[in-house]
């Protein structure tokens, strides 16, 4: 699924959460899409281009062209005037270039949008990048347009994801990859199908190597610990020592010296209950 | 300043890392200790410090920071401290229209929709090098704390664009840093509060959440950091010690 992205075409959505970060996997799929030719604009609401640019080479960093929305998005400054249409407007602005390669527009982050503008809104502008229409006039020369959005769960309620993009997105897949520190991916196929390989890049930890105790049995002490018998387990044997008749058993009798102040009734108390 | 937490965080003021955003979180405990901790960590580290106080007085932070060795009063008198004290100065902004912006204007608007001229405010103390204030290290923002802002009627997506302003602006363009504590009321379900945390949380670099001990109050253990360690407020400093070793239990 992942090799075929950027062929994919359409939009293609990346869920992230808290604890994982999506944007260093937005940039591997930018790389690759980078490395397949294609060009690249970016509308950077959530981090400044610098940080954005980390960690891609000179190669790929030439591609990609960022809209930094990030230093002044609301306009506060009241001098940024280089983004007229704002993030919207940027964003129908981009297709419409001159260059026929096939065009990918990230945007980083698609949560950032739909906190500030009508979901509605942020949907139909996403289709119209998407088909080309009355935005990007019928003579835009872009031989395909890839919508990639970052999209952060924990801001959207489940309703409103349901709603308004559970429909735009394909049959979920599972599949497994990791990150390069130069944000090339390594596939390692879906969980299900084949076994992940080790990982050469991360270093494995076996828990059991420094114990302070032995976690494993020798052969001598497997027949050892086999061959005892638990207090609790019943065995036959145990059963006929039980069952054995003592020899002095009938002749064994209570011995009772009643205290001085025991109040002792010779009488069945229970005399009257005619049983 | 605590020098175990700065201990557990690989950080002394001499070496603190710049450009990024902190997160103080608190559930069902007060994670005041933490805004003390940074305050007088930055007074100490030789920082430019701009402080939003939206919760307490001036002479609640001051007395607190004599106790953790820094002061206050004379940090503001010479200028290493800026400090906003909200309690004070929203009366000004209640009972007469102020002539001119005041940062705490958004409390006279009835859909509170701006936080503009709180980061005017910020931006203005912080501002670097006009009055030959190259003597401080680099500029740090600290507000204790957000979820306040929630109650006085402002939406959590504008609170998140006023942090992300000032995250361009400290962080990204000075090369400071920015430390703001927000309440965690997963509990009561504020989903206002809920977006603002989850929100933050997307933009920093370091969170630190308190978080009260599920069994309750005890004497020895005051609450759980960072799902690593638990710890225990003394007079002056704060105890850390790895789950389940403290003192009391041992």
């Amino acid at each position: 699924m992942l090799e075929s992205l950027s062929a994919f075409g359409g939009l293609v959505l990346l869920r992230d959460s808290i604890e994982w970060e999506g944007r260093d996997f937005l940039k591997a799929l930018i790389k690759k899409s980078a490395l397949c030719g294609e060009q690249i604009h970016v509308l950077g609401c959530e981090v400044s281009e610098e940080e954005f640019r980390e960690g891609f080479d000179s190669n790929i960093n030439s591609r990609v062209v960022y809209y930094d929305l990030f230093r002044d998005p609301l306009n506060w400054s009241k001098n940024g005037e280089a983004f007229p249409g704002g993030p919207l407007g940027t964003l129908r602005a981009m297709c419409r270039t001159t260059d026929p390669r096939p065009l990918t527009i990230v945007l980083d982050s698609l949560s950032w949008l739909l906190l500030h503008f009508p979901c509605n809104t942020v949907c139909q502008t996403l289709h119209a990048l998407h088909y080309r229409d009355s935005f990007c006039g019928e003579s835009s020369p872009v031989e395909r347009v890839n919508v990639l959005g970052l999209l952060h769960e924990e801001l959207h309620g489940p309703t409103e994801m349901r709603k308004y993009f559970l429909i735009l997105l394909s049959s979920p897949q599972t599949q497994q990859f990791s990150i390069l520190p130069d944000f090339s991916l390594d596939l390692q196929g879906s969980p299900l199908q084949s076994q992940p390989h080790p990982d050469p890049h991360t270093f494995m930890v076996d828990p059991t190597a420094h114990l302070t105790f032995n976690l494993r049995l020798s052969e001598k002490e497997r027949e050892a610990r086999d061959s005892l018998t638990l207090p609790f387990q019943f065995s036959s044997e145990k059963q006929q020592a039980l069952l054995r008749s003592e020899p002095g058993q009938a002749s064994s009798r209570i011995l009772y010296e009643p205290d001085a102040y025991d109040d002792l009734d010779p009488e069945d108390p229970d005399d009257d209950l005619d049983i | 300043m605590f020098p175990e937490l700065n201990n557990l965080l690989d950080t002394t003021p001499d070496k603190a890392e710049q450009g990024k955003l902190t997160l103080l979180c608190d559930a069902r405990t007060d994670g005041s200790f933490l805004v003390h901790h940074f305050l007088s960590f930055y007074l100490k580290a030789n920082c430019k410090v701009c402080f939003v106080a939206l919760v307490q007085s001036f002479s609640h932070y001051s007395i607190v920071g004599q106790k953790l060795g820094v002061n206050l009063t004379m940090a503001r008198e010479c200028g290493q401290l800026v400090f906003l004290e909200a309690l004070k100065t929203s009366l000004d902004v209640f009972f007469q229209k102020p002539a001119e912006p005041h940062p705490l204007q958004f409390l006279r608007e009835a859909s509170a929709e701006n936080l503009q001229p709180l980061f005017a405010f910020v931006r203005e103390a912080l501002k670097p090098g006009d009055d030959g204030e190259a003597t401080w290290k680099y500029p740090v923002l600290l507000v204790d704390d957000l979820s306040v802002l929630l109650s006085l009627g402002v939406r959590a997506v504008t609170v998140l664009d006023f942090i992300h302003y000032c995250r361009a602006a400290v962080c990204v363009e000075w090369k400071g840093n920015v430390v703001a504590l927000v309440h965690d009321s997963r509990d009561t379900e504020d989903e206002e509060n809920d977006l603002l945390l989850s929100g933050l949380s997307h933009q920093s670099h370091l969170i630190l959440r308190a978080e009260g001990l599920a069994t309750g109050f005890c004497k020895d253990v005051h609450g759980d950091r960072s799902l690593t360690y638990q710890y225990k407020i003394q007079d002056k400093t704060v105890s850390f010690f790895a789950k389940g070793l403290s003192p009391a239990v041992l």
